[in-house]
């Protein structure tokens, strides 16, 4: 197993370099996007493999890197699960882009990065040892960055570029003190040795803060997360599929693997962070969202919700192993596991509607939009299904998840500790907040998308996307159908990473009748996806014929009321910034929203104008004052540039003083 | 004879560090120079009575070359440049001898205190107390390049440092031959070196005062 899937990772490096022979060919895009995508789907048949043949965990050694170490590579349960995720990710955005690709004005900017992009995620989930999961790391890292930077032009996306590269480069450098910490003086930098050695409490305690840092940036998590809305969307569509859908997860996986495997039992205070700072990440993810007018943006912000969401669950873990309770550790790792899988699947298809729409008008901001549903009518379907999905109504996938999440949140009064006991529910507050948050920014989104009419030209003349797009998101949104209404045998999948990561595992689900989701015994409830869904058709239908039946079936248009103003402009149509005020206004200290309103002088006739500011808070409390500091740092220091060769010296022989004084007093 | 052995290499090296603390009380350039060539001699005969008591032969010719380079070239060399240059034969302090003669104080009585805590393990007391002298005599050089102003009291103090480099390696018993030429040799060329540029600040500025640079750098406010 382990050798098929290095072979599809190194081949996915060698399409990347293929990629740059094949300039100028007119079928460079068809092949390398046809080629990322059927090997993507091998990858799937080796991470669904190996978890349905409960295959043991295989590692390999080649002698590249390091040379007392080499690299190790490793594929066990937890990373097959991630390895499947990647290859679905990977293959309904590769089959997207063959499609989407044709629009692209400048393939060559895309192309040799994609493929490499997708191959250095599958070492980062393949690697056996720090080197080689560092080292693939920021390959995934500088591949990802080099893509967000396709469309160079824009002052926009050099900026975000900047900032991306800035965040990357401060994730690795925590991810390397965390392993470097893991290792010890000793230097075993192969994951077997760092699980084989025994860690302090302080130093577990570092490791994971370290990691919720370096991985967080690279997930999302408040208040790492602000390169995240402006990158995510400034690469093509596809590629911020691949982003926000499975990078984010593979930095997931890295904190999981830390956390749950490689550290070893930690303190159950340790989970108090993660708990709270999911959660947080959830509501303000979703907050910004709400609030935002880009539609790619919109979607980056609600990636940083279900981060939020996902580390919550992984805290949850972290909490009931610690308290010694498996399986409703299971439970809860269980939910963040499929929450991660689900994500991916209706993030991956709203981006790629998102990508679909931009293609048609050329417009992100969702008040030049509206109506699209009656030029898009496929489009908007799938739209729906990812909306419905990603807004956790049942019986799509998003709901199962955070089902099973607030089943581990209601077990909270069985944990010894009161103050989790007081803190667990209160997060499920939050979550079920940023859940209501959730739908409510995903019916603006929808419905300023695709309903009501054209704000725009662009928008009234727009067409329906190719047929390799919509094969993609076709193929998406049945997963996220089929995810929800079978959720079973997802859970049954996953059972071995659970297992692996906190020693046991929720029941096994295949054999319940109805598909019926049975958590674990504690929690004595159960759902079945595939009976809501049975109910929801028939009594949809039913509703449907009756109306049909009993009143005519003639399609009948009528003028709209329009509150006694008789103006038909589209403009005065409810639009995304009318939907926002509300939350805008209720949030506003949260948000650092403020409102303009110019008013014209009497008898002056232009127009009055209201304008609308929001602010990121993390910038304000958080960069800004570590920026200030910096330069006031360097604007000090600057005078060392200046100093007499003497006084050079001296500053040579007083640190050598200091640090054989240091020495000394250490002895 | 062991311990008549420890008692004369403890007073060689010992007395390398007190020729430390002569060098840093010299106000007289030509004082300072004779005082580092009897340092050099004192650093060869010490070089010697370890290559006769470890009974390695290959240190007489480190001694050997201390002598040749260090007690006779390297002086002299510097006596001519100092007449050469027509410098002024003040020593010019930065801070004045007593608090320096106290920091240097301070100094030894650091690297003792470090150097005897770190080789406990080593059996051999002659080695321990070897590098603890050798450590006093290389941050004593260090002190002197940076409380001196001139470039030739820089430059003595910085082949007192390398002094102190060569007892050390004398003392831990086994530094190659090779090893102690090339060190010699860089030394050599490093005093060339800054004896040509000593020659061209002369020739621009009509000083060897380092300050002189500074002022040309425009960045003396």
């Amino acid at each position: 197993m382990i050798g098929f899937a290095v072979t599809i990772a190194l081949c996915l490096l060698a399409l990347s370099l293929a990629a740059t022979a094949m300039r100028g060919l007119s079928m460079a895009s068809v092949a390398i996007y046809g080629s990322s995508a059927l090997l993507c789907l091998a990858l799937v048949l080796v991470g669904a493999g190996t978890l349905l043949t409960h295959a043991d965990a295989s590692g390999m050694r080649i002698p590249i890197g390091l040379p007392w170490l080499g690299s190790h590579l490793h594929l066990d349960a937890l990373s097959a699960v991630f390895v499947t995720l990647l290859g679905v990710g990977g293959a309904a955005a590769s089959a997207y882009a063959i499609g989407y690709g044709r629009h692209e004005h400048e393939p060559h900017r895309v192309l040799p990065f994609y493929p490499g992009f997708l191959g250095a995620m599958v070492l980062v989930l393949l690697a056996g040892d720090a080197f080689t999961f560092l080292l693939s790391w920021e390959i995934m890292s500088l591949l990802s960055w080099a893509l967000v930077l396709t469309n160079h032009r824009a002052d926009e996306t050099r900026k975000a570029g900047y900032l991306y590269l800035v965040m990357a480069g401060l994730g690795t450098m925590l991810l390397l003190l965390a392993f470097g910490l893991l290792a010890g003086s000793g230097g075993g930098y192969d994951f077997a040795a760092i699980r084989a050695a025994k860690h302090s409490p302080a130093l577990a305690a570092l490791v994971l803060a370290l990691m919720m840092l370096g991985a967080g940036s690279k997930a999302g998590l408040v208040p790492l997360h602000v390169w995240l809305p402006v990158a995510h969307p400034a690469a093509p569509s596809h590629v911020s599929a691949l982003m926000s859908g499975v990078m984010t997860k593979v930095a997931v996986y890295g904190f999981m693997r830390v956390a749950f495997d490689l550290l070893g039992p930690v303190h159950w205070s340790m989970s108090v962070p993660v708990i709270v700072v999911g959660a947080l990440t959830a509501v303000m993810g979703i907050l910004f969202a709400n609030v935002d007018g880009d539609g790619k943006r919109i979607l980056a912000f609600s990636t940083i919700e279900n981060i939020g969401v996902i580390f919550t669950a992984l805290g949850l873990a972290l909490a009931f192993r610690s308290s010694d309770m498996p399986v409703l550790a299971a439970l809860a790792l269980t939910a963040g596991l499929l929450h991660a899988m689900n994500h991916m699947l209706f993030k991956s298809l709203l981006f790629m509607v998102a990508g679909a729409v931009l293609n048609a008008t050329g417009r992100r901001d969702l008040d030049e939009l509206g109506g699209l549903i009656h030029r898009m009518p496929k489009t908007a379907f799938l739209a729906l299904i990812g909306v419905m999905a990603i807004t956790a109504l049942p019986p799509l996938n998003g709901f199962v998840s955070e089902w099973l999440l607030f089943q581990a949140v209601l077990q909270s009064p069985k944990l010894p500790q009161p103050g989790l006991q007081f803190l667990v529910p209160a997060v499920g507050g939050l979550l079920a907040l940023a859940a209501a948050l959730a739908a409510a920014c995903f019916v603006r989104f929808f419905g300023v998308i695709f309903l009501g009419r054209p704000r725009s030209d662009v928008a009234r003349d727009a067409v329906e996307t190719d047929r390799w797009s919509l094969a993609a998101m076709g193929g998406l949104a049945l997963l996220c159908v089929l995810a929800g209404i079978l959720p079973g045998f997802l859970i049954d999948l996953m059972a071995p990473a659970v297992d692996l990561a906190v020693g046991a595992r929720v029941p096994v689900q295949g054999g319940n009748s109805w598909f019926t989701l049975i958590p674990v015994a504690e929690v004595r409830s159960s759902y079945s996806g595939f009976l809501v869904m049975v109910f929801v058709a028939i009594s949809g239908g039913a509703v449907a014929w009756l109306v049909h039946r009993l009143a005519s079936r003639r399609l009948r248009r009528a003028p709209a009321w329009d509150c006694g103003f008789p103006n038909a402009d589209p403009v005065t149509q409810y639009g995304a910034g009318s939907f926002a005020q509300p939350i805008r206004r209720v949030m506003a200290p949260l948000l650092g929203a403020r409102e303009t309103v110019t008013m014209p002088p009497p008898g002056d006739m232009s127009a009055a104008r209201h304008g609308v500011q929001t602010e990121d808070m993390a910038w304000r409390f958080c960069y800004q004052p570590m920026i200030a500091a910096v330069f006031y740092a360097t604007t000090r220091l600057n005078a060392l540039q200046f100093l007499t060769i003497r006084r050079y010296l001296t500053l040579v022989f007083g640190s050598l003083i200091l640090l054989l004084t240091g020495l000394t007093i250490w002895n | 004879m062991q311990g008549y052995a420890f008692d004369i290499a403890h007073l060689l090296a010992g007395s390398l560090v007190l020729v430390s603390f002569m060098m840093i009380y010299q106000d007289r350039l030509y004082a300072l120079l004779n005082t580092f060539a009897l340092q050099a001699v004192l650093l060869s005969l010490a070089v010697a009575w370890q290559a006769y008591i470890q009974g390695a032969h290959h240190l007489y010719a480190s001694a050997a070359i201390a002598l040749v380079f260090k007690g006779i070239i390297v002086p002299w060399a510097l006596h001519r440049i100092v007449r050469r240059l027509g410098i002024d034969r003040e020593v010019e302090t930065v801070t004045g001898v007593v608090p320096t003669m106290l920091a240097g104080m301070g100094l030894v009585a650091l690297s003792i205190l470090l150097m005897l805590q770190l080789t406990q393990s080593a059996e051999n007391a002659i080695a321990r107390e070897d590098l603890a002298f050798a450590l006093s005599v290389i941050l004593l050089g260090m002190l002197m390049m940076v409380t001196r102003r001139t470039a030739v009291t820089q430059v003595v103090g910085f082949m007192s440092l390398e002094n102190g480099l060569i007892l050390a390696a004398a003392g831990a018993q086994g530094m190659p031959l090779v090893v102690e030429i090339s060190v010699a040799f860089s030394v050599l060329i490093a005093m060339i070196v800054i004896g040509v540029f000593l020659f061209r600040i002369r020739e621009r500025f009509d000083s060897v005062d380092l300050e002189a640079l500074d002022d040309f750098r425009g960045e003396r406010q």
